[in-house]
């Protein structure tokens, strides 16, 4: 187990260190205390290593992380686990605006609440939220799941392409050409191994949510379609 | 009864036959025009500003004898490995996908052998552009397509792109028709449908964001690659101040004359401000908080030979971009495909549906038959000979100047020669002292 004091060490010795784990296994778990806050923590990672970080953190925690397990045990700042590329984020508190942004893989799971925006332009992770999600949640949102087992509030999904959308509780609204869909039994499958995964097995049942996705009308413009923006 | 003569047929100055023919075509169709280019409206622009050249009170150098540097570099604000160009006439930011792939394997040639750089687009980056740019600043956007780590730390400078000069405060536009399987699957899309590309970034919001945003990119690169902050040619003043504020180490400053891949004739025509009013106000931003030179400036919207260059460096620019040019140089809009560009509906030198992916030069398409039509050495090289060209001509007019250096240009070398160009460079009016709006009078 490495020990890094972000109070102590500052912030470019920890991103530093772990830049050089790239490319070597050998020092796999790393803690991290006192990180009151800190933007861009264990940004860039890209080895398969644990990082479990004591406490809350700043903006963009965990951005664009490839192959790590980033353990948050505190809640997250905007735009945790952005463009992640593989991994896994695991946050225990709440997560602010934007968690997850244009995230291509990997599983980003929180356990408290999301705030607006989460999934935002998401591109093939998947984001477990065991509370609610903010408005304007997977704006734009390309592809990949999206798993809520609260509520999710305004415009959901507006303007999405064909990533999914799970949610268990009520939506406040859909957003532009956001539709509830079928629930067919491929998506229980897929949504019993994301609750799995997502340390939320036990907590929802697959058949408790329901599944929204594309309308596909706005794909090509069609001037008829000009009030729907 | 007598023949009068009668009042011959009068055009509207206000209802021209182009204005008509608009209203007539969104009248029948309902859709709005988009095209590809920047404007095509008359504008000041560096035509309106002339070099007043040495005399008695200045001597200049002698033209192919005395040494008149061209090298710029850019990033020495904060990046670990700033770059360091030959000539300061870079390539602008062009998508692979609005672009094709051999196009921009050729922009990668013509400026890697003339010592500058290009830029990567909207797409992310390609393989053909990072292998043939010895420099390449890979660009940040809105959408995200294609961004990933790896591309971050393999390009040599990022450029967060906030707005551009076609289109400040619009996202992006590639049409279904543009969308092959290579561009689908590197924006992650599906095949044939619209891509819109965000206006907004979607992670950060306003300068205090940009500044934890940049600081970010700088962490997962290790602090060593120069971080740009591009903008559309809007309230350049504030919207340099504020990158310099966020920590960028270059700002790009894309007056309205810039071209887009595709977005309404309206955003393009109607929005924005021309280069010639921009420069000023960045420079004073930068004076104003002890970084000009420091924070280098770029500048693009309308470049086309070393005279403009040389002026928009003589307003403060440290370096410019080209965009347009570098696809005319290309072989873009060229004479010898009239034929074809007839069969559009349109004529060399005036083709701008770039969108629509059937470029009779190649340049703008994803068709492969139509694309097998350019070669990419070729174009390679038109390109590196337009920017010696370009490098020549802005030489010999700073030596005429007495500047051993195209960054030693300076407004005192330049005059007017309209008021508006005077009150927008900040220039006086040819044969006065007067600028108007500073000076108050002749």
């Amino acid at each position: 187990m490495q020990n890094f004091d972000l109070g102590k060490e500052g912030l470019r010795a920890l991103n530093s260190a772990l830049h050089a784990l790239k490319g070597q296994t050998n020092m796999t778990a790393w803690e991290v205390v006192n990180p009151k806050g800190a933007h861009a923590i264990a940004a860039g990672v890209d080895a398969p290593v644990d990082i479990t970080v004591r406490g809350s953190t700043g903006y963009y925690c965990a951005g664009m992380n490839k192959q790590a397990t980033i353990r948050i045990k505190g809640s997250a700042g905007p735009g945790v686990a952005e463009n992640m590329i593989s991994g896994t984020v695991i946050i225990d508190g709440n997560a602010s605006q934007y968690a997850g942004a244009t995230g291509r893989g990997g599983l980003l799971v929180i356990k408290g609440n999301a705030s607006s925006r989460c999934g935002v332009s998401m591109k093939g992770i998947d984001i477990v939220v065991h509370g609610s999600i903010g408005h304007m949640s997977a704006f734009m949102a390309q592809s990949g799941n999206l798993v809520v087992l609260g509520d999710a509030g305004d415009a959901l999904g507006d303007s999405l392409y064909e990533a999914r959308l799970f949610v268990r509780g009520s939506v406040k609204s859909l957003g532009a050409d956001c539709i509830e869909k079928e629930m067919r039994p491929e998506h229980l499958a897929l949504l019993a191994d994301l609750l799995k995964r997502g340390e939320a097995d036990g907590m929802a049942r697959p058949e408790e949510f329901k599944r929204y996705g594309s309308a596909r009308n706005l794909y090509n413009f069609n001037i008829d379609n000009a009030s729907a923006y | 009864m007598t023949d009068l003569p009668r009042t011959p047929p009068r055009f509207s100055a206000t209802f021209t036959p182009a204005v008509n023919a608009e209203i007539r075509r969104a009248a029948a169709s309902g859709i709005y025009d988009i095209r590809g280019g920047g404007t095509k409206r008359h504008l000041p622009h560096f035509d309106d500003l002339l070099f007043l050249g040495a005399s008695i009170s200045r001597y200049p150098l002698e033209g192919y004898r005395e040494k008149c540097a061209t090298d710029v570099w850019l990033g020495t604000r904060f990046a670990k490995k700033p770059i360091h160009l030959d000539i300061p006439v870079t390539i602008a930011g062009m998508s692979f996908g609005a672009l094709s792939g051999p196009a921009k394997e050729a922009l990668g040639r013509g400026a890697s052998a003339a010592g500058t750089s290009t830029t990567t687009g909207d797409g992310g980056m390609t393989e053909e552009e990072r292998g043939h740019s010895k420099t390449l600043v890979y660009q940040y956007l809105p959408s995200r397509y294609g961004m990933n780590p790896d591309d971050l730390r393999r390009a040599d400078a990022i450029e967060v792109v906030v707005g551009q000069g076609a289109k400040p405060g619009g996202g992006g536009m590639l049409l279904g028709q543009k969308i092959s399987d290579r561009v689908a699957n590197m924006r992650n899309l599906p095949k044939g449908i619209d891509q819109r590309s965000a206006c907004r970034h979607p992670d950060w919001t306003g300068p205090d964001d940009l500044e934890i945003k940049i600081h970010e990119l700088r962490e997962i690169t290790d602090w060593e690659k120069p971080i740009y902050v591009k903008v559309g040619g809007a309230r350049p003043y504030y919207d340099t101040a504020l990158a310099v504020k966020a920590g960028a180490d270059v700002v790009v400053l894309d007056g309205m004359q810039g071209g887009t891949a595709a977005t309404q004739d309206v955003f393009i025509e109607h929005v924005g401000m021309p280069i010639l009013a921009c420069i000023p106000q960045a420079v004073k931003a930068l004076q104003d908080l002890g970084m000009h030179r420091k924070v280098q400036l770029i500048v693009s919207g309308g470049i086309r030979s070393g005279a403009d260059v040389a002026k928009a460096m003589a307003l403060g620019a440290d370096a410019v971009a080209i965009g347009t040019a570098a696809l005319i140089a290309l072989g873009d809009n060229d004479p010898m495909w009239e034929e074809e560009y007839q069969k559009l509906g349109t004529t060399a030198d005036a083709y701008d549906d770039w969108h629509e992916g059937k470029d009779p030069a190649g340049i703008t398409t994803q068709d492969p038959e139509l694309f097998k039509r350019f070669d990419p050495v070729l174009g390679g090289r038109r390109l590196k000979n337009y920017l010696k060209v370009m490098t020549l001509e802005a030489q010999t007019i700073a030596r005429a100047c007495g500047k051993n250096h195209l960054h030693n240009l300076e407004p005192e070398d330049l005059c007017s020669l309209t008021i508006e160009a005077a009150a927008m460079a900040g220039v006086p009016l040819a044969g006065t002292s007067w600028i108007p709006g500073r000076n108050g009078g002749f």
